[in-house]
This record gives structure tokens, sequence and C-alpha cells, in this order.
């Protein structure tokens, strides 16, 4: 029998990111589609980085920025009392810095479809930006959102080598599914392997094949 | 009084373009604006609106300020008193068409205004249709009413005809005169039609390349100016006035009026909006009804 606690793990890691990275993202988003900044291209390529380099590098660069032997490691663990190399903690914001390009390229090219007359006649009825975003801008890209928070939910369930850098492999606070088949197979434990990968790769099919059917129906937004 | 001064420098195909412009008008007024492609004139409601910045703006509408370039004031767009008719309507396709029109209320607003209005521009039977699924003449008038519904001072027409056939021009024409006069509007509206400026507008401003060449009733701006005497063309009725015992009959041909003279039996027959063809006989054009 396998043991269960890697698959909640990694379901709570997947679950706390989307949301986070939900939150973060409409606003930079909007921002992003909307204002008329100069360097908005340097962002927006920061933003797709995890798209392209290796996870080894982002989780290299970020094991080296936790560890409280550094700058910002020490601040944080001076301060707000945070360690977030081998814990948990750690993979949620390595997770959502990894993902970050999974939500906010669906959400951003929703935007930018939008006719910008939308948000000026919203203007020129006489409601904020709030209400217009609210009640205007995100209603017509349901499927963009529901783009991206599908997509970041499946690409963290994914990751391997970011979680493996700076989470390490600790039972009940950073072992998560990807960990857990890498370690089942380097004990020769074939079956409890092949069980984890089946779960992961059923899952990923059903979640992209979900993916593909609300692109079809509302041909928008694009997925990468 | 509305008075209104922009500076704006302009960015078009043909390089920079300085926009300069004064204007002012009455409360209650119909003003058409006129020009060629790119020469600002939807820049100059956009300023209005409030939706575009300028180098140099100065707005007062009664004694508000809306624009004050030397205090650096700037009344922000949901703050202007305004009705803005966007050249693709800008419905939005997440409301029903009632629901476009009450999300234009505040808080507190009746929605009894929203009725009136569904009422007013026959859209009882469409009221609970999605945008996309209205025709060209139906878009429009819902996006006219949308923007009546806060009752703004300004109503600003950017293009509104544009797409539409001319059947459904001549009764749109009849929508916007209906609620500019219900609803003591004053009205701006960016038209390409000589016809439909003669049949709505008090007073027409030419744009021509950033400035205004032009400005005056419809009639001292394009009548005199544009008669001609020797042709065969085809054009519509305009209008039909009496002038003592004979009727002076104006005909828009592209962008020509042609003044004819009628006899009372003739006039009987001929109506505002026809199609007709004018030919010079002499000195003397005639009117022959084309089928």
């Amino acid at each position: 029998m396998i043991n269960m606690e890697p698959l909640w793990l990694t379901a709570k890691l997947a679950l706390i990111t989307t949301i986070i990275l939900f939150v973060v993202a409409v606003p930079l988003c909007y921002w992003l589609a909307y204002s008329r900044f100069r360097f908005k291209a340097v962002i927006e390529a920061l933003i797709s980085l995890p798209l392209v380099l290796p996870p080894s590098v982002l989780g290299f660069y970020l094991l080296i920025a936790f560890s409280p032997e550094n700058a910002f490691g020490k601040f944080l663990s001076d301060y707000f009392d945070l360690r977030l190399v081998f814990t948990f903690q750690g993979l949620i914001v390595a997770s959502v810095l990894y993902s970050l390009p999974f939500m906010i390229n669906p959400i951003l090219s929703g935007l930018k479809n939008l006719p910008p007359a939308l948000q000026e006649a919203s203007f020129t009825l006489g409601k904020s930006r709030f209400t217009t975003v609210t009640k205007i801008l995100l209603p017509n890209i349901q499927a963009s959102l529901l783009t991206g928070i599908i997509m970041t939910f499946a690409h963290t369930i994914g990751e391997f080598g970011v979680v493996l850098m700076v989470g390490g492999s600790i039972p009940e606070e950073t072992k998560v599914v990807s960990i857990a088949i890498y370690e089942e197979v380097e004990s020769m434990n074939y079956h409890n392997a092949n069980v984890y990968a089946g779960i992961l790769f059923a899952f990923s099919f059903l979640i992209l094949l979900t993916v593909h059917l609300i692109n079809n129906k509302s041909r928008k937004t694009t997925l990468y | 009084m509305i008075q209104f001064h922009a500076y704006k420098m302009l960015q078009t195909a043909d390089g920079e373009l300085p926009l300069d412009v004064s204007l002012t008008f009455e409360k209650g007024q119909f003003i058409a604006i006129y020009g060629n492609s790119g020469v600002g004139k939807t820049t100059i409601l956009r300023i209005l609106a409030g939706l575009t910045e300028a180098e140099k703006v100065d707005i007062n509408v009664g004694d508000d300020i809306w624009d004050d370039s030397l205090k650096r004031f700037h009344l922000p767009v949901q703050k202007r008193s305004i009705g803005f008719v966007f050249q693709d309507f800008a419905l939005f396709p997440n409301l029903t068409v009632k629901e476009n029109l009450e999300f234009a209320l505040s808080k507190n607003d009746s929605t009894q205004i929203v009725s009136e209005l569904i009422e007013l521009m026959e859209l009882e039977s469409l009221q609970n249709s999605k945008p996309q699924n209205l025709s060209g003449g139906q878009k429009q008038r819902v996006a006219l009413a949308r923007a009546i519904v806060r009752k703004p001072e300004i109503l600003l027409l950017d293009e509104p005809l544009s797409a539409l056939d001319d059947e459904m021009r001549f009764k749109l024409q009849d929508y916007i005169l209906k609620t500019h006069e219900k609803y003591q509007l004053t009205t701006l509206m960016i038209s390409h039609s000589i016809a439909e400026i003669f049949k709505l507008s008090d007073k027409v401003i030419v744009i021509d390349k950033g400035k205004i060449s032009k400005q005056g009733t419809p009639n001292e701006v394009f009548a005199e100016t544009k008669i001609s005497s020797k042709f065969q063309v085809t054009g519509e009725i305009i209008s039909i006035t009496k002038s003592d015992i004979i009727y002076v009959v104006q005909v828009c041909s592209g962008n020509n009026i042609i003044k004819v003279v009628a006899t009372e039996e003739e006039i009987i027959d001929y109506k505002i909006g026809q199609k007709v063809l004018v030919a010079s006989k002499a000195f003397n054009p005639v009117i022959q009804i084309l089928l």
C-alpha cells in the first residue's frame, strides 16, 4: 500500500499556490494590460522566465537566497522567524515564482484581447476602476481565468526540480508526489512508483483535456 | 455655455499633427463635427470626455470646471456628466440588454429610467438578449439608451451611424433626435453625412488638419459653396421649405447640396429622405423621382 501523505501534500501545495497566484495575478495583469510603463517588457520577460529556465537553476538561486547564511534568508529568520529552506512555506514561495507565467499569461492575453472601449464605456458610466474590473473585465475573460487557474494547479503538481532543490524530501513537510516517485524508483519499489505515476498521469491528462475543452468553446485565450 | 479649448500633438500616419481647437456652444444645442478621417474629430470628443489627455486643455461646462491646464486640474471621466456612444458600441458582452442599461445606474437611482428608455428605443422584446445576438442597428439603440441612463449634460456620439444601411440610419436619426429633445441634452456628434447633419444639427464644425476650418449652421457651411448648376446626379431630398409661392427643395448628392425650385403640386410627391435624380435643364434643374 502506498503512502497517501505525498498526494495530500502535493494537492495542498498546488491549492495554496493557485490561490496566492490568482490574487496576485489579477491586479498585476490589469496593470500590465493597461499601463504605459516604459519598462513593461522587462517585467513581462521576467515573469515568463520560468517557462524556459531549467527548474534547477531557479531552485539553485532560491536555495542561495533563502539560506540563513545569506542576507535575505537571515533577514527573514531574524525579523519574521521564517525559514524557507527545506520547509513547506519555502515550497510555496518557490512554487509561486515557478508557476507565475502559467497564471499570468492566460489572464493577460484575455485582458489584452478585450476591446479597450469596454473599460472606457464603464468609466463614462461613472464606474470606478474596481467595479469595472470585477463587474465587466473579469466576467468577460472567464475562460482565461479558468485556464490560468487550472494550468497553475496542474503545473505545480508536476514540479520536480525546484521542489527538490528548495525543499529536499522531508516526509509530511516537503515530500511531494514527484519526489516520492523518484525515491521509490531509487529504492527499486517499482510498484509504488507505478501507482504514484499512474495517478499523476491520469490527473494531468484530465486537466489538459478540461483546458482544451474550455478553449475550444471560447477560442479567445492562448494557453502559454 | 460650454467652452472647450485643447491643444494636443497627434501621431498620425502622415507624421505629427497639432490639434488646436477652441469651441463654444450653448446648452441644448446639437453640434455636428464634420471632416476627413484622421483629422482629430474623435480625439476632440475623447478629450471632452476625459478619456484622452492633452498637453493643454481647458473645459468649462456652465459654472463647472472639467479641465484647467493652468491649475493642472483634471476632473476624472467618472465625475463628468457625459454619455458616450462609441463607434463599435462597446456593449458589455456578459450582460443582457437590460443589465447593460442597469449597470449605468448609480446606487440609489430608481430603475424607472431604464424601463422608460427600453420603451422609447423599442427594445422590449430584446431586453433579455445578450449583445452578441443583436443586429448593428439594435446594438446602436442599446448603446444610445445606455449613454442616456445617467441623464448626462453632454451626449457624445462618435460616428454612431456609419456602419448602418440607409433605412436603419433614418430610423436611428429619429431616435437620436427624440432623445436629444426629450432629455434636453447637449449633443456632439461626429458625422460624415451632410444629409444627416442637415437633419439633426443646429451647428456644424468642420475640422481640417487639426483646426476648425469652418463653423456655422449647416446651411451656412455647406449649402452656399457647394451649389452647382450643370449636372445630372442622383441624391436624396433633405429639406423642403416654402418660400413665398414656391418651394425650395434641397437635395444632397455625395457631399453636394443642390437647391431646386418646385411648385406646390410637385412637392406633394416629395418626401424627405427620398432618392431622386437632379438634372440641369438650361439653367433650372428639375427633379425626377427615382424608383
